[in-house]
Formats: C-alpha cells, sequence, structure tokens
C-alpha cells in the first residue's frame, strides 16, 4: 500500500504504475457531468485552488444536512467515468490536476493527458458507496448545489485513506485496455470469428 | 404501521441490504479468485460494504438506481391510491437518504429533488386473482442500465442468425461490450422475442430470480448455465480488472414474436443487485428478499 497525501507532486504522481494499491489523503473535489461540462467550457476560477495538484472524484453521493448546517457524506461510490472522456484531457492539465478517481476507466485522450501533464487514473471499488463514505472525514464546501443538484453539485472534501488502485498511469498503461484486448481474443474464440 | 412507512421501509430494506442469495454468490466468487490479484481485493472491498450498509442502514451505493415497482393486486383496488403513497414514500426515503435523489428533467436539466416525476416512479400494475397485494421493487443503477443493449437477429458482425446460437454469440457480444461499466461481476436479464418495448419489459423482469433459479424450459435451464459459464471464461472480471468471475448469473425467457421482428434485450444488473418484495395481506404487511 501506498500512502498518498494532496498536495501531490509531478515526481510522486510519475512513480506510480498500474496496479498500484494506493490509500489517498487529504482534500480532493468531487465532479461529475455537468461539473465537467463547466470546467471544459468556462474553465471557472472558484474550483482552481482545489484542484491544484489535488484529485477529482467522479461521484455523486447521497448527502446529509446536519443540524448546525455542516454536510455528511452517507453513500459516496464512484460514477462511470467514460462520460467525462471529451473533457477531461482539457481539464487536467488546464487545472492542474494530478488524479482522476472513478470507475469503469478512460480511454485515449485522458491517457495522453495523464502521460503529457502529469496524472494518474485511480479505481475505486463501484458500489462500494457506505465504505467509501466512511473515509469522507469532513465536507470543506460545496459549489453549485443549487444549479446542478446533489448528485452533481461541486463537493470539497477531505479523504483519510481512501483505498484505490491505479489503473492508468503516467506512463500511457492502461489496465482496462489490456484487459478490453484480452477479452476480444476470447470472444473471438468463443464465436469463432 | 401506516401504509405510507411501511413502503418507506421496502425502499430501505432494498437500498440498504443486499439479498442473501447475491451475497452468497458474491463469497463464492470471492472464493474463487486467486490471492493477491485486483479481483480478490474487489470483492473483499464488496463483501465488507454490504455488511457496513446493513449495520448502518445506509445505501449500499450512493447510485440507489431509478425505482421500478411491479404491483399485483386483487380487483378492486385502487391503483392511484397505492401509487400516490408510494410516491409519498419515496419523497420520504429520500429526505432520510435511504434514496439519491436521481430524478432529472431531460429538457431543464433539474433534479426534482425528491425522485418523484413523471414516470417517475415507474409502476407495473397488473390485476390477480389473490386476495393480497404483492408490491415488487427493483432499485436500477444507472450505470450498469448504460451498459444494456438491444440486438436485431440476424446481427451479420457476429454472424448471428434468428435461434438459440444467434442469441448465445449476442449475448456473449453485450457482456464483452460492458466490461467493467456495469459494476461487474453483474447479473443478465435477458428478454427474447416480443417487440423492441416488450424485450426491454421481459428481460427486467427476470431480476425477480434469485441467482441459481434456471428456466422451467429444460432448453433454457442448459443454455443459462453454459452461458454463464462461457461468459465467466472472458476473464473481464469483477470492476472489470480480470478475472474468474464476469456474471453472478444468467436469467433468460422468450415471449412470441412477429414473423418479421426477431429482438433480444439484455439488460444488466450491478453486482448491488437490489430487489425487494412486500406482501398486504389482511392489512399485514410482509418482506422477502
Amino acid at each position: 500500500m501506498i500512502k498518498l497525501k494532496v498536495p501531490i507532486s509531478e515526481e510522486e504522481i510519475r512513480k506510480l504504475k498500474v496496479g498500484d494499491e494506493v490509500l489517498l489523503n487529504g482534500i480532493i473535489v468531487t465532479a461529475r457531468d455537468q461539473a465537467h461540462k463547466l470546467m471544459y467550457e468556462e474553465k471557472p476560477d472558484f474550483i482552481r485552488p482545489y484542484l491544484k495538484e489535488s484529485v477529482i472524484y467522479h461521484c455523486g453521493p447521497v448527502v446529509r444536512k446536519n443540524p448546525d448546517g455542516s454536510w455528511s457524506f452517507v453513500s459516496a461510490g464512484p460514477t462511470t467515468s467514460i462520460r467525462e472522456e471529451p473533457y477531461e484531457q482539457d481539464i487536467i492539465c488546464e487545472y492542474n490536476v494530478r488524479g482522476i478517481i472513478g470507475k469503469g476507466g478512460m480511454r485515449e485522450k485522458t491517457l495522453n493527458a495523464l502521460k503529457k501533464c502529469g496524472a494518474v487514473y485511480f479505481h475505486a471499488v463501484g458500489g462500494a458507496g457506505a465504505l467509501i463514505a466512511n473515509a469522507v472525514k469532513k465536507v470543506h464546501t460545496v459549489f453549485k448545489l443549487e444549479e446542478f443538484g446533489s448528485p452533481e453539485a461541486f463537493w470539497v472534501i477531505e479523504v483519510e485513506d481512501l483505498p484505490l488502485i491505479v489503473t492508468m498511469d503516467a506512463h500511457g498503461n492502461s489496465l482496462h485496455e489490456k484487459v478490453l484486448k484480452s477479452s476480444e481474443e476470447k470472444l473471438k474464440k468463443l464465436i469463432n470469428i | 404501521m401506516e401504509l405510507k412507512d411501511a413502503f418507506v421501509e421496502l425502499l430501505r430494506r432494498a437500498s440498504t441490504d443486499l439479498p442473501p442469495d447475491v451475497e452468497n454468490a458474491l463469497k463464492a466468487a470471492y472464493e474463487r479468485e486467486d490471492e493477491g490479484t485486483p479481483a480478490k481485493a474487489v470483492l473483499r472491498t464488496i463483501l465488507q460494504n454490504v455488511e457496513l450498509a446493513r449495520k448502518n442502514s445506509v445505501p449500499m451505493c450512493q447510485d440507489t438506481g431509478s425505482l421500478i415497482f411491479y404491483i399485483d393486486m386483487p380487483e378492486g383496488e385502487k391503483e392511484n391510491f397505492y401509487m400516490s403513497i408510494i410516491k409519498e414514500a419515496a419523497e420520504e426515503a429520500t429526505k432520510r437518504q435511504y434514496l439519491r435523489p436521481n430524478a432529472v428533467n431531460p429538457i431543464t436539466g433539474k433534479n426534482s429533488g425528491n425522485n418523484v416525476g413523471k414516470n417517475a416512479p415507474y409502476f407495473h400494475i397488473s390485476r390477480w386473482e389473490k386476495d393480497e397485494i404483492r408490491v415488487r421493487l427493483l432499485l436500477k443503477g444507472g450505470g450498469s442500465e448504460n451498459v444494456g443493449t438491444q440486438y436485431k437477429l440476424p446481427y451479420a458482425p457476429l454472424g448471428a442468425g434468428r435461434d438459440l446460437e444467434g442469441i448465445r454469440r449476442v449475448i456473449l457480444d453485450a457482456v464483452y461490450k460492458a466490461q467493467g461499466l456495469g459494476c461487474a461481476p453483474g447479473t443478465l436479464g435477458v428478454g427474447i422475442g416480443g417487440g423492441r418495448a416488450t424485450s426491454y419489459i421481459l428481460s427486467k423482469e427476470q431480476f425477480f430470480r434469485k441467482i441459481g433459479q434456471r428456466h422451467p424450459e429444460k432448453t433454457l435451464a442448459e443454455f443459462e448455465e453454459k452461458l454463464k459459464n462461457e461468459l465467466n471464461e472472458l476473464d473481464i472480471g469483477p470492476m472489470g480488472f480480470g478475472g474468474k468471475t464476469t456474471v453472478l448469473d444468467v436469467f433468460v425467457d422468450w415471449q412470441h414474436r412477429h414473423p418479421a421482428t426477431f429482438y433480444v434485450a439484455v439488460s444488466y444488473n450491478c453486482w448491488a443487485f437490489r430487489r425487494k418484495t412486500m406482501i398486504i395481506k389482511n392489512g399485514e404487511v410482509t418482506y422477502y428478499d
């Protein structure tokens, strides 16, 4: 297990390789479809300080508002990352992001940006919402809650020992591409084409 | 207990308490994987998560799905009465964080905030002869819904004709295309025949079968078993990391088709296969997995 703490340097991130198990600590930001569209099209500055050398988490959480007005995460597993493929390459380089957390992996364009700008793709266990919410120790703030609704808002959260697996690294390797290729060969054999 | 509270409880159970047949299948999958592999680590995390969600009564997955209700009721019962109480229950369950607000207006982009909206929840209502009301609930995750697909046979790219072999080919293709994106290991519901809409409806109804429950017709029972084993040879594995378990099970059913059409609809359910049943009889409520 490798412990990582935000802010993460480019040197640290380039040391990681596909298959590494990581425990992530520090302040990260959730963003999914609407947030990505906004970052891609308008490049807003309000989120810039939270993303610099930090990590974007593809997640639409179940949240609770506490009596004192603060927020807690109740269930918070990853959402499918591939929907952000059109946007992510620009966002990684524009905001100096060091990592993307999600599920299902991403494709060529994102893989190139990971290499070019120094970042990795971390895979969280899809559906493990209750377990991951336990690693979210504090909700610092939230942006665009009214406009986007709670699943789509930017939640700025502090995580402690969030368990992740590197499935795309900064050297052009992708576990997803490997499994795709090997399963394609097996499929061809099974249906004899 | 008020009827509304009984429905809130049904929603709570579905969201937080994975049915034992599914959990056992995941445990068996965990035992099968080799030590030190990402597949084993994923299944360990999933099982810990299932336990934690049940213990703390919180959603096992933050995507608490689309709410699909299948209600069977005797003649004389009023549909609207039950639908409106269920809508109130959905709103209450959202307030209590058993559900995430998952109803979005596709034109304005606005989330209704309470899981209630146009066709949300969705109701399939039928009448039956029994003097009890059966309410079956499926919480269907969106990520796995996105990898569901429908084929029209013949399908040339796979050499799939209008027979069981053709059906086999497109199902293998659907799971290959899904990779880990549907939160593998998943469970498949397959609807063969019917029209565009009804083949999907039939595929979803299969999700009320228990893991391991084979089709009553011998040919299809054998087909399901064979297909499950072949799909697991694809080595896509838990979360698409590679591994021995890509699907937990395959449920197939058929209906008559128009001579000109031949549809095969494949619905994919994520590992968090959430279904619960509630029976209302003489004012008493009982829950089943």
